[in-house]
C-alpha cells in the first residue's frame, strides 16, 4: 500500500514533474520565478489549492460519474475550482490575516492555472481513488515547488550575465528552463528501478 | 477597438504582428506540450481555433446581456460548453488525435488564448468582427504551433509528419523531449524579436494587468502589475 503512494508521489515529484516534462503552469514559471521568496510563496500556494480542489472534486465526481454525466466533468471542475479559489481568497483574509498575507496575492492568479485543473483531471482520467488522488495531487504540488525554486535560482544567476542582445529577457528564460528541465530527465526509470 | 477596422485587418493582425504565441506569449502551455508532433499540432490548433472562434461568436452575441460583475465565470462556461462539445467530436471521429493530446484537450479551458480574446476583443465588438477576430488567432495559434512541431518532430525523428527524410539514429531525440520544447520555443522567441525589432516594434514580453484575462476579478489590479505587487508584498 505504501508502494503504491511512494510510486505515485515520487512519479508526480521527479519523473513527470508538472512544469518540467508536463508544461502545465508554465506561465506562473516564467512569470513569478524571478525571486526565491516570490517562487517559494506562489509554489505553496498551488500545492494548498490543488489539495483543496482534489478533495473537493473527488466526491463531486463520482457524484457526476454516478448519474452518467461524466461529460460534464470540464465545465463543472473549472467552475468549482474557480469559486473554491475566489471563496478562500475571502475566508483566509478575514480569518486568517496572517495566511492571506503569505498567500493571498498569489491566489487570483492560479484559479485559470491549468495546473490546477490538470492536476484534478489527471486524478479522473487515472482512475485514483480519494487517497491516490490526495497523495498525486501533493507530489504534483511538491513537483511544481521544486522547479519553481531551482528554477528562480537558475534566474538570480541569469541576472549578472552578459546575454547577447535577441536572447535577452524570455528567450534565455526558456532556453534556462530547458537545461533545467534536461536535469530532471535524468530520474526517468527512477520509479521502476525502487519499485519495480 | 470600437471603432471600425476592416475585417482583414481583424484577421491578419492575429498572423504575424499580434501572433499570440510568438509576441503575445499566451498559451505557453499547449504550444510546448503537443508540439512533438506535426498531426499533434494540427489537431491541437484546430480543436483550439474551433472553441475559439465559436466561444468568440456567442461571447460577442451575449455581450449586451451578460452583467459586467458576473462576465468572467459566464466566459469560462461558454468555453468550457464548446470544449466539451470539441471533446466529444474528437472522441467520437478522431480517437487518435483524442490519444495524442490527452489531458490537454480539455485543457483547452484554461488557455489563455481564448479567454484573453473573449475579455479583450469579443465582449466589445461585433459578432462578424469576432469570429473574424477568432479565426485569425486561431490561424495565428496553428501556426505557431506547426513551426515549433515542424522543427522538433524534424530534429527529433527526422521526419516530417511521419515521413522518414533522413534515418532515426541519427535524430537528435532531445529534441521531442520536453528539454526541446523550451529550447526550440526561446530561439523561435528570440527570431520573433528580432523580427519585431527590425521593424521598430517593441519584444515580446510576459504581459502586465491590462491584457491577463483574469484582470477583471483580479485583487490585484488597483496595484499596476502582479510583479509589483508581488514584490510590495515580499517588502511587507
Amino acid at each position: 500500500m505504501t508502494k503504491v503512494f511512494l510510486s505515485i508521489l515520487i512519479t508526480a515529484i521527479l519523473t513527470e514533474n508538472f512544469l518540467l516534462s508536463k508544461f502545465l503552469g508554465v506561465c506562473p514559471f516564467l512569470g513569478v520565478s524571478k525571486k526565491l521568496s516570490t517562487a517559494s510563496g506562489m509554489s505553496l500556494a498551488v500545492i494548498f489549492v490543488m489539495l483543496l480542489a482534489t478533495a473537493v472534486t473527488y466526491p463531486i465526481n463520482t457524484l457526476l460519474v454516478k448519474n452518467d454525466m461524466a461529460y460534464l466533468q470540464t465545465i463543472v471542475f473549472i467552475l468549482v475550482i474557480a469559486a473554491l479559489v475566489q471563496l478562500v481568497e475571502i475566508v483566509l483574509k478575514k480569518y486568517i490575516p496572517s495566511l492571506y498575507s503569505a498567500l493571498g496575492i498569489y491566489l487570483p492568479l492560479i484559479t485559470t492555472n491549468c495546473a490546477v485543473l490538470g492536476v484534478v483531471i489527471l486524478n479522473v482520467d487515472n482512475g485514483y481513488n480519494f487517497a491516490q488522488s490526495m497523495v498525486n495531487s501533493l507530489g504534483a504540488g511538491l513537483g511544481f515547488m521544486l522547479a519553481m525554486v531551482i528554477f528562480a535560482g537558475v534566474r538570480e544567476r541569469l541576472e549578472s550575465c552578459d546575454i547577447p542582445k535577441f536572447m535577452q529577457g524570455l528567450p534565455i528564460t526558456l532556453v534556462a528552463a530547458s537545461l533545467t528541465s534536461i536535469s530532471f530527465l535524468g530520474f526517468t526509470g527512477i520509479v521502476d528501478g525502487i519499485f519495480g | 477597438m470600437a471603432d471600425k477596422k476592416p475585417l482583414s485587418k481583424e484577421f491578419t493582425k492575429g498572423l504575424i504582428a499580434e501572433n499570440p504565441v510568438l509576441r503575445l506569449v499566451l498559451g505557453t502551455c499547449p504550444t510546448l506540450a503537443v508540439s512533438t508532433s506535426v498531426s499533434g499540432a494540427l489537431g491541437m490548433g484546430l480543436a483550439a481555433s474551433i472553441v475559439l472562434i465559436c466561444s468568440n461568436i456567442v461571447i460577442s452575441a451575449l455581450r449586451k446581456i451578460i452583467p459586467g460583475k458576473v462576465r468572467i465565470p459566464a466566459y469560462i462556461v461558454i468555453i468550457a460548453s464548446f470544449v466539451t462539445i470539441v471533446q466529444m467530436v474528437v472522441k467520437a471521429y478522431a480517437p487518435a488525435i483524442d490519444e495524442s493530446l490527452g489531458v490537454y484537450l480539455p485543457l483547452i479551458v484554461v488557455n489563455c488564448i481564448i479567454l484573453g480574446r473573449a475579455e479583450a476583443f469579443a465582449g466589445k465588438n461585433g459578432v462578424i468582427a469576432s469570429a473574424v477576430d477568432g479565426l485569425g488567432m486561431g490561424v495565428g495559434f496553428t501556426g505557431a504551433l506547426l513551426a515549433m512541431a515542424l522543427i522538433r518532430e524534424f530534429i527529433g525523428t527526422g521526419a516530417i509528419s511521419g515521413t522518414q527524410i533522413f534515418p532515426a539514429e541519427y535524430a537528435m531525440i532531445i529534441f521531442i523531449l520536453p528539454p526541446g520544447g523550451f529550447f526550440v520555443f526561446g530561439m523561435l522567441m528570440a527570431v520573433a524579436n528580432k523580427l519585431a525589432e527590425s521593424k521598430g516594434k517593441p519584444k515580446a514580453e510576459l504581459h502586465g494587468c491590462e491584457s491577463c484575462p483574469m484582470a477583471a476579478s483580479c485583487s490585484l489590479i488597483n496595484t499596476g502589475s502582479c510583479e509589483e505587487s508581488v514584490k510590495e508584498a515580499t517588502v511587507r
